[in-house]
Formats: structure tokens, sequence, C-alpha cells
């Protein structure tokens, strides 16, 4: 039978899961986290909240690496990134 | 929201009865809440076993945020306050939350001498270079120039570097970064609450609606851009040429000392002549 092993007895990679919740009534629409996401996953929506103002919204969650960056530059803690490393079994 | 309630965020924040917060859009003083409570979860502190003390101003609303004990207290005097609880409770955290006007306009006698007396509090020192929740008069880190509602011709008076003056009155921990460098920050506060000592850590900050607007600075988004790059690390700066310095300032970790902690020196104070008039607890 042939043996295959990972290089250096590398662990099996993990793929980061997670879901961006957003607390749309306590945003103030400073658009911080649309602007300085690297990987361009919010938008302004057009939607209003209980304040007048445009909260964001999710575009592309594939695009996501769920570091939290839009959670610590919100100034309203209105974002909140939960992440999830989940182990894929292929069998 | 089952999953957002277990986020330890949520469980430092009185999130239900105070939010939205009061700080207008794109203010500062928010990221910088957010990095307090996340430095925290990572420490894992109880949170009865916290005080966050503050005066007056808009960086000193932020107690009312948040499910610690808290004080919210005169113009100023957050540090004396402080100092009380810690002489009380010496095993308490205590957080000093403030601005640059609370800190050393008004207060700043409580301040140089809680350096100086190397007391184990946490400053934080949120500074927006004015008078924000006044309207916007002109405080002592308003830059040379500038313009406020009491320097509406701008400012002629030279400008205190509040790192400097926490090192020159002996504080044993002193930082600065900015609001743009959220991450910086948290690290810093983290720290900062592991040091024994006083231990201040300045976080440069956005006012847009009254320090942007007087002095045509752009929105919030292009403030905190201005903050990316202007703020350079120490050893980035020193590299600059004179004209490249305009305009930009340190950031990092400036000192990190140990030194005897006030409370406990009076603690072994009290136990040594306790011990030589033979008194008993
Ligand atoms: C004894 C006293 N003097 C003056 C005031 C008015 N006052 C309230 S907040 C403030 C300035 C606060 O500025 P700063 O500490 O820089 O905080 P910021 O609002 O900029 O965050 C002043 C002068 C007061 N409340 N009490
Ligand atoms: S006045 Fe300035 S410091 Fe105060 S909440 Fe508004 S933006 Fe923030």
């Amino acid at each position: 039978m042939k043996y295959w092993e990972r290089p250096f007895g590398q662990e099996k990679p993990k793929v980061v899961q997670g879901e961006i919740f957003i607390i749309s009534d306590r945003c103030k629409g400073c658009s911080f986290c649309v602007e300085f996401c690297p990987n361009g996953v919010l938008v302004i929506s057009d939607e209003f909240n209980s304040k007048g103002f445009h909260p964001p919204m999710v575009t592309d969650l594939n695009k996501c690496t769920f570091d939290g960056l839009c959670e610590s530059i919100c100034p309203d803690c209105a974002i909140v990134v939960v992440r999830k490393e989940v182990k894929i079994d292929k069998k | 929201m089952s999953s957002i309630s277990q986020k330890t965020i949520h469980h430092y924040l009185r999130h239900k009865k105070k939010f939205p917060h009061v700080w207008c859009p794109g203010c500062s003083n928010g990221i910088v809440l957010g990095a307090v409570i996340r430095a925290i979860a990572e420490l894992k502190y109880d949170k009865d076993n916290i005080a966050m003390v503050s005066g007056i101003g808009c960086s000193s609303r932020m107690p009312v945020y948040v499910d610690f004990n808290t004080l919210h207290t005169l113009h100023g005097r957050a540090i004396a306050y402080a100092t009380g609880i810690k002489f009380y409770k010496p095993e308490m955290k205590v957080i000093v939350v403030t601005g640059d006007g609370d800190a050393t306009a008004i207060g700043g006698n409580h301040f140089i001498h809680a350096a100086r007396r190397n007391i184990d509090l946490t400053v934080i020192l949120i500074n927006n270079n004015i008078y924000g929740m006044t309207g916007g008069q002109y405080s002592p880190t308003t830059a040379l120039g500038d313009r406020s509602t009491t320097t509406p011709y701008g400012n002629i008076d030279p400008v205190f570097d509040i790192c400097e003056l926490a090192m020159g009155s002996g504080a044993t921990f002193v930082a600065r970064t900015t609001a743009y460098h959220a991450l910086e920050a948290q690290a810093f506060i983290k720290r900062a609450l592991e040091h024994k000592g006083f231990s201040l850590v300045e976080i440069m900050s956005a006012c847009p609606v009254i320090y942007g607007r007087l002095n045509h600075k752009g929105d919030a988004v292009e403030m905190m851009k201005q903050m990316k790059e202007n703020a350079v690390p120490i050893a980035a700066y020193e590299k600059l040429i004179e004209e490249e310095k305009k305009n930009k300032y340190r950031r990092g970790i400036f000192r990190q000392i140990e030194s005897p902690e006030y409370t406990e020196q009076y603690q072994n104070l009290i136990y040594s002549l306790q011990e030589k008039q033979g008194v008993q607890e």
C-alpha cells in the first residue's frame, strides 16, 4: 500500500468560516467598515435604520477572512464577527 | 442574535440599555471603547474586579457604556478619585479614561503627581486636540496655528507632548498610538493593564465634527487616513529628515520599566510600623 503523509507532519488544513452580524440600529453611517475592509466585503445599503442612517450590508461572504477588522474599527460596536475554524474531512 | 450575545464584547457592555451611544458619527471614542473591552476580554478579567473612572468630556462618557464598576466624576479629577479607589482596594484594576483637556489642562496637577508616585492606574488618554464636548475651545494639545472657537485667528500656544510629560513626571509605562491603529491600541492597552505601576496609553483620535470642521480636515474617513499617514513608528521616525517630520508624530512604546509601586509601598510601611509597635490585626 502506498502511504502518503503531509510534509513535516503538518496538520490538516482548516477552513475558516464565520458570520458577520450587523446591528443596524446602532449604525451612524460613518462608513469606516466599508472603507477599511481590505477585501471589500461590505457596502453601504440603500435601507434606512431607525435613526435614518444607511447601515452597511454584506455583499460576498466568500471574500471574507473573518479577521474582524471591521469589528475593531466600528465606532458604534455595531458589527460582530464570529469566526469558526472547521476541519474538513474528505473521504 | 444568540451568537452575538455569546461574544465577550457584549458581555462587557451595557448594551441593552445604553446603546446607541452619544458620540458623533465617525468619532474615534467608540473605537477606543471597543479596543478597551477587547483587551480586557483577552485578559479574561472578572468585570466586578475592574473600576473605570472618568472626568467630564466626550471621551469621559465611556464608563456609561461598560458593565464594570464605574464612576463618572468631576472635570479633571478622575485620577484623584481613581487614586482613592486604588488605595481602598489595591487588588482592583483601576482604569481612568480621560481627554486631553481633562487630563492635561484642568487635571494636569493630578496627572503629573499620580505619575510621580507611580500608583498602579491605567490611564487611557484620548487626545482629540480640542475640547469636544463644550463646542471646540482650544486645549493644551491644539496644534500651532490651528483654529478653535477660542483661537479664531489661529493658536499661538506651544503644544504639550503628553508622553514626554508623563515620562518627565516618572510614569513607568508610556505608549502612544492612534484610533486608526485599533489593533495596536488594543495590544498597548493590554500591556498597560498588565503593567504594575502608572501606565499611560495616549490614543490620538479624530473629532471630525468639531475639530475637523473648524480646521477643514475633511470628513471622518479622511481624518482616519491622516492618522494612518502621520503616526510613524518610533524607529522609522528617527530616520526621517527634518522636513519630513513636519505634521508627523511618533507612535509606539516609549518606556516600560519596573519601579516600586505606591500602594504596595504604603502597605509595607503600615506593616513595618505595626510590627515595630507590636500591633496585632
Ligand atoms: C470644573 C469644570 N470646568 C469646566 C467644565 C466644562 N467642560 C466640560 S467638558 C470640557 C472639556 C473636555 O475636553 P476634553 O477633556 O478634551 O474631552 P473631549 O470632549 O475633547 O473628549 C469642559 C471645559 C466643567 N464641566 N467643569
Ligand atoms: S464632539 Fe468630537 S469628540 Fe465629541 S463626540 Fe463629537 S466627534 Fe467625538
